[in-house]
């Protein structure tokens, strides 16, 4: 289980001939903006040590100095393409200290973004888990037809990515006139595109072969790990806080969680493909139960004032279960803003999932964690 | 009353271990909607009679959880709070050990979600809370068991090398490998037991004070 620990960078080693050391990054496009320092006796991974942190902005810090209103842009940008979802549990946690009741359209309106931006994260990391595993077609479609909720997205928010969408009190804007029949036009055509993801990508021998019984995670490690998401939900655990701990309007909604029991790159790579199909059910169902007028936020005061103490809570993205944790001390900035984000918690399997592996196999199996450095960063 | 019950979700007052303290909110009105039982934990927005009505209001199965602590630990832990599926639990530093022991052999919970290290300069310490959720226990899918304990704090910190320190839970929950990590070289909170201190995120030429200390100011705000 353990791993070989590396000093960072600094302190001679004791040379070996068999082994030897690479640096995976940080610039590179297999590892995103981190470094996986693996040292290799021939084809295999003997040791490998995640250095995380070229880009670390200091989220949490930042948010000690802003307003709860004002926190809200700077936020997102951990994961620019899930912005919607990382914002979520900071929103419901701020409404918790705050004070507010939200009215029901907005949390609909919540839902459906929240959905939509799983979908589009979904994409982008798909596109870039074909690409890592030379699959240049699912690269160009995923990214394609990520665009389709992207305009949707537009049309919503008025930004393609960062959308600042959810604030505390509900959400910044209701919804354009007709918004509902061409989001349902949007995603029944979405739905339809990624179920063709199979015949070119998931039925693939050749990718098959490639991510198959690598990187197997068992499920007591997974749990021992406190991984979370699709890493979690493909080692056989049924966790999916959407079901487990519903919030906002969740638990009116029908949808089903996807659990896998092999543990492997494979299976990995698909849970998150299966969500999206769940996505567009629940974009559906929400679409249908949502109340078709009302307020969608209520007023704040200006500079509102937190009430005094903590509050936990956390949400499904598109990686995992995310949580923020604030601390209020009765001012206008919160006094301690804390995320746990998916990628983070995810990083830790890393060196338990390479150790014994091929070092060809490291892309497919890094990218396979449904990782974000900057998020892992913050 | 209602002051100190306020004051002490922030800031350690010494209390008495009665399991009913609980923040009042504000206003009836955050009752979250997912939340499946209703005005529990929500006393009436009066805030004087507060200790004699919240007790029958307290969610009975959070309260059974705080209640096993309490009844194990007694005098070194005190409820911080206990609301619908949040168990907020206070330890002393030699403690946070076998209590978190208890949480994950008795009470079953499996992994940590989260570690927050938070600064109170004003009162020369730091607080390192762990959020314990449980995947494999089905009654506890909801809940989040919040441990806090507080490290003594330095005004000059060196870290690794002064008081603040804590004893590591990497023996009990594996998963607060990086975390612990990461509280450590942002708060300068050394975990005595963790086979792994180096840094994580900053720089390791970073020469200045943890950064998520208050005394660590933004430059400009």
């Amino acid at each position: 289980m353990s791993s070989p620990t590396l000093p960072p960078g600094l302190a001679i080693q004791k040379a070996d001939e068999r082994i030897m050391t690479l640096n995976v990054g940080p610039q590179h496009p297999g590892s995103g903006h981190m470094r996986i320092i693996v040292q290799i006796d021939g084809d295999y991974i003997v040791a490998c040590d995640p250095d995380p942190g070229y880009v670390h902005r200091g989220e949490e810090k930042m948010a000690e100095y802003r307003n709860y209103t004002l926190n809200v842009p700077h936020l997102e940008r951990p994961v620019i393409h899930d912005s919607c979802n990382i914002l979520y549990p900071y929103v419901l946690a701020a409404e918790e200290l705050l004070g507010l009741e939200i009215p029901e359209r907005a949390k609909y309106i919540r839902v459906i973004a929240s959905e939509l931006n799983r979908c589009i994260y979904t994409q982008y990391w798909l596109a870039i888990y074909g690409i890592f595993l030379g699959h240049s077609t699912m690269f160009m479609w995923p990214a394609g037809d990520r665009e389709l909720l992207i305009d949707l997205m537009e049309k919503m928010t008025g930004a393609r990515v960062t959308h600042s969408y959810f604030i505390p009190g509900g959400i910044r804007n209701d919804l354009p006139a007709n918004f509902e029949d061409v989001c349902l036009r949007q995603v029944n055509y979405f739905e339809k595109r990624i179920k063709e993801y199979a015949d070119v990508f998931y039925n693939n021998p050749i990718l098959i072969s490639r991510t198959e019984k690598t990187g197997v995670l068992t499920r007591e490690n997974a749990i021992k790990l406190g991984t979370t998401g699709s890493v979690l939900r493909a080692s056989g655990v049924d966790y999916d806080v959407r079901k487990k701990e519903p919030y906002d309007v969740y638990d009116e909604l029908d949808f089903e969680t996807n659990v896998m029991k092999d543990g492997d790159s494979y299976a990995r790579s698909r849970i998150p493909w299966l969500d999206m199909m769940e996505s567009c059910r629940i974009i559906r169902n929400a679409l249908q139960k949502m109340p078709k007028s009302g307020s969608v936020r209520v007023k704040l005061k200006p500079n509102p004032k937190g009430e005094l103490g903590s509050v936990y809570k956390r949400i499904e993205s598109g990686r995992g279960a995310l949580g923020c944790y604030i601390v209020s001390d009765k001012k206008v900035e919160p006094y301690r803003v804390k995320l746990s984000v998916p990628s983070f918690r995810n990083l830790i399997a890393l060196p338990h999932l390479l150790i014994g592996e091929k070092l060809g196999n490291m892309p497919s199996v890094y990218w396979s964690l449904n990782y974000w450095p900057v998020e892992a960063d913050r | 009353m209602s002051s100190d019950s306020e004051k002490e979700a922030v800031e350690k007052k010494p209390e008495e271990s009665k399991p009913t303290e609980t923040k009042p909110p504000e206003k009836p009105a955050t009752a979250k909607p997912d939340e499946q039982k209703p005005a529990a934990t929500k006393p009436a927005p009066a805030k004087k009679p507060a200790p004699t009505k919240e007790e029958p209001e307290l969610p009975a199965f959070e309260k059974g959880i705080a209640d096993k602590i309490i009844e194990k630990f007694g005098e070194k832990t005190t409820i911080s709070f206990v609301k619908p599926d949040r168990v907020g639990i206070k330890v002393g530093r030699d403690d946070i050990h076998n209590v978190a022991e208890f949480a994950r052999d008795t009470l079953n919970y499996d992994h940590v979600d989260s570690v927050a290290g938070v600064d109170y300069p004003a009162d020369k310490e730091i607080e390192v809370v762990y959020h314990l959720s449980s995947y494999t226990d089905p009654t506890l899918s909801r809940q989040i068991l919040e441990l806090a304990t507080r490290a003594q704090r330095e005004e000059d910190p060196i870290p690794g090398n002064d008081a603040t320190k804590l004893p590591s839970l990497r023996d009990i929950f594996y998963s607060v490998e990086f975390h612990e990590r990461e509280v450590f070289e942002m708060l300068g909170v050394y975990f005595e037991g963790h086979p792994d201190n180096r840094r994580l995120l900053l720089p390791e030429d970073w020469a200045d004070l943890p950064p998520l200390r208050k005394d660590f100011r933004n430059k400009g705000r």
